[in-house]
């Protein structure tokens, strides 16, 4: 049965930077696109990676349909301000303020949780106006999203009154909803990122509404030898075999053995670190494994086979 | 001129730390930023000798274990000269740990600043104040230099080495301090406070309140006007420490050194932060590249073996004597050819990307792939030695 996890509205795709958390979710994107779901993306932090994973011009606000059913977006806070403005104080009222530049930047900085604020809403406010079957969101890394992700709390604490106070309310709604909303930490089978993993969603836990709804574990390395082909793998390495398939091969072997006993090792290393993250999460977590590519690390290519793996990780 | 800007520029990490005061280490998250700030620390304090502080955001506990500490927090607390020994070395100096504890440093800092304790309380005591400090990430950015420059000028130590906060833009702690000035002198802010002061609304700025308080409530805004009408009575404190703070940043006395492993979006975003320094006449005095992968996987013989174990498995395996079957041993020399092949090609891209970096730094260390984790100070030390040529 396939798993769930594409039935959602909106997923938060973060993690520890380096992982591959964009290729991720650039692939959550286009599996779904190609599962006919109308699927907009969203790069939040607006490094361009996105774009990258595509390898189609820069993202704007504007969102732009990349490939058949696949839209995708850079998060623009300043813009969003300007789109919710015109949305609920119509558009007279705007020339009144003044260069919007400055009263954005009042709002920014003097009302900490509002540029957060500005980035969940535009995405709740695609999913709630049913815009897209799916908003999949290249998150900020695992330092950031908790407080991306309480803004919308941190905000109705704070004010208690006004048009923002009844904002919020919907908006949490929507995070607070596990059919609708959830959370896709990625890692790497490494020391930190696991650990990091384990904190992030506990924290996740304890200080948002929002479900965390599968880790996905990217760059596992192939097993090269079954256990009783490490037997042969041994015996090969006696100076006696080593010395025969040197002179059938027509050059030294040494090397190239070296090369697959630090593989080993490095795989040996990280299943056990995949072994700490596996025991660590809490259940019903889905984990999703992703192989190393070695071949490429970004662009068009990788991303279809990321979302390849994927697809068949969640059972398509 | 200066003597020290005559001399040769350092070759060695080890030259360079021994000519600095601060060492702000950065790069992207999962680099190894903090080990490799903490394996620089321990070496300068076991070589070079002095004072030395390792400044962290956030280490892993297994950090803290290695350094011979249960736990360590905004205070300085020193490395037991028992973890030296224990790793078999007679330490010059002494190495110091604190980590970076934002809440408590932000309170500090209002103590510090606060002309009387009826406002340091009302501050504290403020929801905004709470919230920035505590919930919203950019504080951590301007918190981390502060703190820096505060623990510098003390003059309690020989070298400070910081390990920076992760952030969303790797540049932003660079110009937190410039940030953090330009708004406390903002004019924008000073209008904000009045109607509080005298609630009295000019023509001009009705509008915007009006929008305003549809907006946000004007509960709200009253918390926001008495929080700046506080925190203005720090202004002439804060202007002039985030001031101090940037030409910190620039003095001779201190250097960055990125820190990056050999991927992709790692070396784009430290490629980023190198350019940052240059356009802002920071000095970039080293990059460390981690968990690089051996360079003999780029060597020609072997790819060629490796390259004729894949298409010849089968013919290889009978001729080697080894007691198995045939077909064991091909599958077992095709995996091994194959997996060489592909590991090359990872390092191949990663020679391309070393030189690119490398291109723009006087120091390049570079540390191999370890297959196994830091567990103490014996560990980091070691990594540190690697570091050091």
């Amino acid at each position: 049965m396939p798993s769930g996890l594409l039935d959602r509205r909106l997923l938060f795709v973060t993690g520890k930077g380096g992982v591959g958390k964009t290729a991720i979710a650039a692939a959550l994107g286009q599996l779904a696109a190609s599962q006919g779901t109308r699927t907009l993306l969203c790069e939040v932090d607006a490094k361009g990676n996105l774009a990258g994973a595509f390898e189609t011009g820069p993202t704007a606000f504007k969102e732009r349909e990349i490939a058949p059913g696949l839209w995708a977006m850079s998060m623009d806070t300043e813009a969003s301000l300007k789109e919710y403005l015109s949305l609920h104080l119509k558009v007279p009222l705007l020339s009144r303020l003044g260069p919007l530049a400055r009263t954005f930047d009042f709002v920014a900085n003097a009302a900490p949780g509002v540029k957060e604020i500005l980035v969940v809403g535009k995405l709740c406010y695609e999913v709630r106006e049913r815009h897209y079957d799916l908003v999949v969101v290249d998150a900020p890394a695992s330092g950031h999203i908790v407080g991306q992700l309480a803004a919308p709390q941190a905000m109705r604490d704070l004010v208690q009154v006004g048009k923002v106070r009844d904002q919020t309310s919907w908006m949490l709604d929507i995070l607070a909803d596990p059919t609708q909303t959830g959370v896709v930490v990625v890692a790497t089978p490494e020391e930190m990122p696991v650990t990091e993993t384990l904190e992030l969603t506990a924290r996740l836990h304890d200080e948002t509404v929002v479900d965390v709804a599968a880790v996905v574990v990217n760059r596992v390395l192939p097993e090269l030898f079954t256990r009783s082909e490490e037997e042969v793998f041994r015996a090969l390495r006696q100076p006696g075999p080593e010395a025969a398939l040197a002179a059938a091969v027509g050059g030294p072997v040494g090397l190239v053995f070296d090369g697959a006993e630090l593989a080993v090792k490095l795989r040996r290393t990280r299943a056990e670190h995949l072994a700490t993250l596996r025991e660590g999460l809490p259940p019903g977590v889905e984990l999703l494994y992703v192989p190393e590519l070695f071949q490429r690390t970004h662009g068009v290519r990788a991303t279809r086979q990321i979302a390849e793996s994927l697809g068949a990780e969640l059972g398509f | 001129m200066a003597p020290a800007a005559r001399r040769a520029p350092a070759t060695s990490l080890e030259s360079l730390l021994a000519a600095k005061e601060i060492v702000i280490c950065c790069g992207s998250g999962g680099v190894g930023k903090t080990t490799t700030a903490a394996a620089a620390a321990a070496m300068a304090a076991a070589r070079l000798g002095g004072k030395v502080l390792v400044i962290t955001v956030d280490p892993a506990r297994r950090l803290a274990n290695a350094l011979g500490l249960e736990r360590f927090g905004n205070v300085e607390t020193q490395v037991p000269p028992e973890a030296f020994a224990a790793a078999g070395v007679e330490p010059r100096g002494e190495l110091w740990a604190a980590m970076l504890d934002t809440k408590q440093s932000w309170d500090e800092l209002v103590r510090a600043h606060a002309p009387d304790a009826a406002t340091r309380d009302a501050i504290l005591a403020n929801p905004l104040y709470v919230n920035i400090t505590g919930r919203f990430v950019q504080s951590h950015d301007y918190i981390a230099m502060e703190r820096l420059y505060e623990i510098h000028a003390s003059g309690r130590y020989d070298l400070i080495v910081v390990d920076t906060p992760p952030t969303r833009n790797a540049i932003d702690f660079l110009e937190a301090p410039d940030r953090m000035a330009d708004f406390f002198s903002s004019r924008l802010l000073r209008w904000l406070t009045v109607p509080a002061r005298s609630r009295v609304f000019t023509i001009a700025s009705r509008p915007f309140y009006t929008a305003a308080d549809r907006i946000l409530g004007s509960q709200f805004l009253q918390d926001i006007a008495e929080f700046f009408l506080l925190f203005q009575t720090m202004y002439d404190g804060f202007v002039d420490r985030a001031k101090a703070v940037t030409r910190t940043l620039s003095d001779k006395r201190t250097t960055f050194v990125v820190v990056s492993t050999l991927e992709a979006a790692p070396v784009r975003e430290a490629e980023f932060f190198i350019e940052a320094l240059r356009d802002r006449r920071f000095p970039l005095g080293a990059v460390v590249l981690n968990k690089v992968l051996p360079s003999w996987f780029e060597d020609r013989k072997a790819t060629t073996v490796a390259r004729r174990l894949c298409a010849d498995a089968k013919d290889l395996a009978a001729a080697v004597p080894v007691e198995a079957d045939d077909a064991a041993v091909a599958r077992v020399l095709g995996e091994v050819g194959e997996s060489f092949l592909n590991f090359r090609v990872v390092a191949t891209r990663e020679a391309e990307q070393r030189a690119e970096l490398a291109a723009g730094a006087d120091v390049v260390a570079t540390v191999p792939y370890a297959d196994h984790d830091i567990t103490d100070l014996a560990g980091l030390l070691e990594l540190g030695a690697s570091l050091w040529r």
